[in-house]
């Protein structure tokens, strides 16, 4: 695969890795032999674990305590409600939300995605807050603007949106200007 | 009615009784009991000013004898109590409208927690109305400070969706505008920093070289802010005739300015008061809170994605990563300071070496026709119009791609469905990281302190609520 976008230094290597071991990154080799159902995608070259739900936050901390990944950057979330296409993996099942976890190791320069799939009718997953603290703003936003749960988290309160706002406005059923704009102190029609 | 006007004229011909300034009719420079008594004739009208004079004179005596009761407040003895105050979200400082809740024990800061959200106008939301063409118009609004990273980590993002490969010549434009773009950045931080530490001539000075980086961006660009010059698949049009001129005139201006700051701040003894050793991080606090940019490298850890994970053609260029060891404000300033320096380094490389080429990809899936084909051609101008209108398809997939801004890794999260709009656009924004960082700064510093610290930061709000 011509990329000369990927960040990766050791890239070359990898694609060898690739043609032989469906897993070509260790780190992630090491998370599908760690938990049960743990699959493992190619992204356009990135390595991604499609982690099971139940194993999210113990996958994180495997990431941090065995791995070495530092920092986890983000964590957000995707409403495949209307999608027209998807990418689809064997052996994970689809469900409307997806939860993606991007992490990076500074000492061995790498990183690695973790993706969750989460369906619509129970919103909850664990939060990866007490292992990273650094995802505490992140995962509000996430629950804030998509309705996620995030079990264990120490403030899980709203953030980008009024406290007394209700719906969550990047979910796919939350039709854009929904709310209509309104001026306070506007005289209204003549 | 003229009786009135007689006493105000009176009461102000009076010198104060010790003020140096002496009539020339009068030796002693005492009160000219004179004047008064060219007035006494006027008895009944003295007597009323001179009663109001003493009057008033014991009302200032009463109101001085105002007895505050109550004894010391309990509360405040033994076990201190804390206090929540608010600072912002409309406070000069604040660099926009971040509120942050300081819970303080006196004068020192217990705990600090930012309240963002004013600023939130939905922006991950409308990049999904938006065509991957019009895209750009979007994301360069989040950072405002310093547009062209945003607009490079999407154009990115959206290539490697689309598996295309952008020229060298692009590669190397986008390097110089987000180098300029760096320069911006970090000289409206010395700008602002200057200005919330009370050192106000360096909000103009700063002010001044940003305007002439920006000036030229505006050359290249078209805009001064805001530029939607990086699209997919290369940029908007190609270098203007001079712009080697420009930039390195740019160079030279840039080169003095920062040369003036040093000169100015970097031994200033006030200005050191207020920066050494205030709002120390370690590099641990700053890995677990995902802090990113001068903060990590200020804590003596080099780490910036240019080098350690080269994207564009930072691999082709001589530049070096600015790093410090002790955490502060102070080191955080004079990384940013000699960060200008090196993104002229680059900048200077860049008009030296800037590859002749085309400056977007010749792919007709993403790259509209050149105006001289739409005056001859219909299937020109119909694929342009389509380009323009619809936009066009990328193959469902998902990605992420992280650049150095100047505040830190910013990072594009783009889910495609395999239509002509981003199913999902997620921006990872270093100022909402960065942050969090605050918290440990600030802990067990005053509260004046917290001024310096969240200038150190240098969050842009646009960034952090999107």
């Amino acid at each position: 695969m011509a990329d000369d976008t990927a960040v990766d230094t050791a890239e070359d290597a990898r694609e060898e890795e690739h043609k032989v071991v469906p897993p070509w990154d260790e780190v992630a080799a090491a998370l599908v032999a760690a938990f049960d159902g743990a699959i493992f995608h190619d992204s356009h070259g990135q390595p991604v674990v499609y982690v099971p739900r139940e194993h999210w936050a113990a996958a994180a901390l495997h990431l941090r305590d065995v791995e070495r990944f530092t920092t986890c950057l983000d964590i957000c979330a995707v409403d495949h409600l209307t999608d027209a296409d998807r990418i689809t993996v064997d052996g994970v099942t689809p469900e409307r939300f997806e939860i993606v976890a991007n992490f990076l190791s500074h000492p061995r320069n790498r990183r690695i995605r973790l993706i969750a799939q989460v369906p619509a009718t129970d919103t909850t997953i664990a939060a990866v807050t007490p292992i990273y603290p650094g995802v505490n703003l992140a995962e509000r936003e996430t629950f804030d603007l998509y309705g996620i749960t995030f079990d264990g988290h120490p403030d899980l309160t709203r953030i980008l949106m009024p406290d007394d706002w209700e719906g969550h406005p990047l979910r796919k059923d939350d039709a854009p200007a929904r709310v209509p704009v309104t001026f306070k102190g506007d005289p209204g029609p003549r | 009615m003229a009786d009135e006007i007689e006493t105000i004229d009176v009461d102000e011909e009076l010198p104060p009784p010790s003020d140096g300034e002496v009539d020339d009719e009068v030796d002693d420079g005492l009160v000219d009991a004179g004047d008064f008594d060219a007035y006494r004739e006027d008895t009944a009208e003295y007597d009323r000013l001179a009663a109001q004079t003493d009057e008033g004179a014991q009302l200032l005596t009463q109101h001085s004898e105002i007895v505050v009761t109550g004894g010391p407040w309990p509360e405040l003895e033994g076990e201190s109590q804390t206090m929540i105050i608010n600072m912002g979200p409309q406070h000069p400082s604040t660099h926009g409208v971040l509120r942050i809740m300081m819970e303080l024990d006196g004068e020192t800061v217990v705990r600090a927690k930012p309240v963002i959200g004013y600023l939130h106008t939905g922006m991950e939301k409308t990049a999904e109305q938006l065509t991957y063409v019009q895209g750009g118009t979007n994301v360069t609004r989040m950072d405002y400070a310093s547009p062209i990273a945003n607009e490079i980590v999407f154009a990115m993002a959206v290539e490697r969706l689309l598996d295309v490969e952008v020229p060298e010549r692009a590669q190397w434009m986008r390097m110089l505008l987000a180098e300029l773009s760096r320069m911006a950045s970090h000289l409206l931080f010395q700008a602002t920093n200057g200005m919330d530490l009370g050192a106000v001539s360096m909000m103009l000075f700063g002010w001044r070289e940003r305007e002439e980086t920006l000036r030229v961006l505006e050359k290249i660009t078209g805009l001064r802010m805001n530029h939607n010059f990086v699209r997919p698949g290369g940029l908007a049009a190609d270098l203007p005739d001079g712009w080697e001129d420009a930039c390195l005139d740019l160079c030279d201006i840039v080169e003095r300015g920062i040369g003036e700051y040093d000169e100015l701040l970097t031994a200033n003894p006030i200005w050191l008061e207020r920066m050494v050793g205030v709002g120390v991080i370690t590099t641990e606090e700053a890995l677990a809170l995902g802090a990113s940019g001068p903060i990590l490298r200020s804590t003596g850890f080099a780490w910036d994605l240019r080098k350690t994970q080269p994207y564009l053609a930072y691999d082709q260029v001589d530049f070096d990563v600015i790093y410090t060891e002790n955490g502060d404000c102070f080191d955080r300033y004079r990384i940013r300071l000699h960060e200008i320096a090196e993104s002229m380094k680059i900048v200077r490389q860049c008009v030296e070496r800037m590859p002749s080429g085309d400056y977007r990809v010749q792919d007709k899936k993403v790259t509209p026709p050149p105006r001289a084909r739409i005056d001859e051609s219909m299937e020109a101008l119909i694929h342009h119009f389509k380009l323009f209108t619809e936009g066009f398809r990328v193959p469902a997939g998902e990605t992420y791609v992280a650049v150095e801004s100047p505040r830190g890794e910013i990072g594009c999260y783009l889910v495609s469905d395999g239509t002509g709009k981003p199913a999902r656009m997620h921006i990872r924004g270093p100022s909402f990281y960065n942050l969090q960082s605050m918290q440990p700064m600030i802990k067990d510093r005053m509260v004046a302190d917290g001024v310096a610290i969240v200038s150190s930061v240098d969050p842009i709000m646009g960034e952090v609520d999107r």
